[in-house]
């Protein structure tokens, strides 16, 4: 009995083993891309089919969250081979730790901050000013969503930060904030404009006034503890190419 | 480290518990008297559900049912001029459902294992359905009831899910401390986030510790 239990174990190892070996391509690469939540709908639906179609032999995994939580997890040791961040402000900083491979970084985009409110408003929010007559405001938290970075920005140059803060519910991505206009949750909330032509819930209502806010620019880096540098490589030089770009405007970016 | 979230975590668990223990015993005090069984296990899977799906998914249920551009929430923010989403009694609702079943199953538990000969001994003296539930299953159930409470207390004081959906993350209205620890870690504040973190355990603790105490008294008393 002994013996045959030993037996049976000792098959299953084997055959386990054999499996390992027939399911393992030896040319095929995995990388993982950490980007900003805005980026999604973007990525997923467009680019990763895209990229992978041309480069069979690389299999692309993606993860989205606020750029701040991605920085944190990057530095944490997280097995991330390409960042997106939705700032420059967390790519630098993971540059200037060591995170990044320095002339990997590229400045991929440009994305506007806009006003949105839900469709059906009544509360006639129509540009910045006004957003004070919102009973509930979304905004990204300042703390780590890049696009909560930005609106306090404007929010300070427009002398409104301190009323707003009072009333805002402090989403911890972008698509969050959105997510709660689009339910009319909340009265109004400040996105980028990407975000806002993802969704016919949400209208946008005004763009951030001309000096009021920095330009948005979305970096693309590739990480130093990548275990595939040319893969990912590839991928960087696939995201400048003209389809590609064409595909960013697409989305309501703009492409540099 | 604000107290705010706190007393906040704090004031939602305690308005949720009071609404869940007394849900909870008077729901399972009803289940266990159904005589269908088919009935029985439908209704019992409907009952624990919120227990086993992620909290996101009541988010999205409880958002489809309050929020302000769905009939109940329109019907609520138009007639009552009661906007429940982004409010502190979201943090209640979603704390009360994600919390009911613990609640529902340990009563539910406890009354099952009740010895049906005392319940027919004081049928057979003429004791009423309702002084036989208040005199012999209440007491008898207590150790059971006690310990599902509190299970569901702490259930609701670490509601993150559901909560962030319906009531939003509003400081000093609708931020809860696991709210508060998501958002410091987030923006990278460790430090911040490590006092939240201590308060939650140290209560979570506390509440295992009790249930524990609670726990020993039923095997005496079943002695």
């Amino acid at each position: 009995m002994k013996k045959n239990i030993i037996m049976l174990m000792i098959i299953c190892l084997v055959f386990s083993l054999v499996g390992c070996g027939k399911n393992t391509p030896t040319d095929e690469s995995t990388i993982t891309i950490a980007a900003a939540a805005s980026l999604k709908n973007c990525v997923d639906d467009v680019l990763i089919p895209m990229f992978t179609e041309k480069y069979p032999d690389i299999q692309v995994k993606a993860t989205y969250d606020s750029s701040g939580k991605l920085q944190t997890q990057i530095e944490q040791g997280a097995d991330i081979d390409v960042f997106m961040s939705a700032s420059m402000k967390q790519m630098n900083e993971l540059a200037e730790k060591g995170f990044m491979i320095h002339d990997s970084i590229v400045e991929l985009l440009e994305n506007k901050i806009v006003l949105i409110v839900p469709v059906n408003n009544t509360k006639e929010i129509r540009e910045f000013k006004d957003i004070l007559k919102a009973d509930q405001i979304a905004i990204g938290d300042q703390a780590s969503v890049p696009a909560g970075q930005y609106a306090k920005e404007a929010l300070t140059n427009l002398n409104l930060w301190g009323q707003v803060i009072e009333k805002a519910s402090l989403g911890t991505n972008v698509t969050e904030v959105l997510n709660w206009v689009a339910e009319g949750s909340a009265d109004a909330g400040i996105v980028y404009s990407t975000d806002a032509a993802s969704t016919k819930k949400v209208k946008v209502v005004a763009e951030a006034p001309e000096g009021s806010v920095s330009k948005v620019i979305y970096p693309v880096g590739i990480v130093k503890t990548s275990k595939d540098e040319a893969s990912a490589k590839k991928f960087l030089d696939f995201l400048q190419t003209e389809e590609v770009k064409k595909v960013f405007e697409s989305y309501g970016f703009v492409a540099k | 480290m604000q107290m705010s979230p706190i007393i906040i975590s704090m004031k939602t668990a305690s308005a949720a518990i009071a609404f869940t223990f007394l849900l909870g015993i008077f729901v399972a005090r009803w289940v266990v008297n159904i005589k269908s069984e088919k009935a029985k296990m439908v209704l019992d899977g409907i009952l624990t559900l919120p227990l086993v799906l992620p909290p996101t998914v009541v988010g999205f249920l409880l958002l489809i049912i309050f929020g302000v551009n769905r009939p109940i929430g329109k019907f609520l923010l138009e007639f009552l001029g009661v906007k429940i989403v982004f409010s502190w009694p979201a943090t209640v609702i979603a704390a009360v459902v994600i919390s009911f079943p613990l609640m529902y199953r340990s009563a539910r538990g406890a009354f099952e294992q009740i010895d049906p000969d005392l319940v027919m001994a004081a049928k057979t003296l003429g004791m009423s359905e309702r002084k036989i539930f208040w005199r012999i299953t209440m007491p008898l159930a207590l150790p059971g009831v006690a310990g599902g409470g509190i299970l569901a207390f702490a259930r609701g004081l670490g509601e993150f899910g559901a909560t962030a959906m319906i009531a939003g993350n509003i400081a000093h209205e609708t931020r809860t401390l696991p709210l508060a620890i998501y958002t410091e870690v987030a923006a990278g504040n460790m430090e911040a986030a490590s006092y939240y973190v201590i308060i939650v355990m140290s209560i979570s603790f506390l509440v295992v510790a009790l249930t524990n105490y609670f726990s020993l008294k039923e095997r005496k008393y079943l002695k």
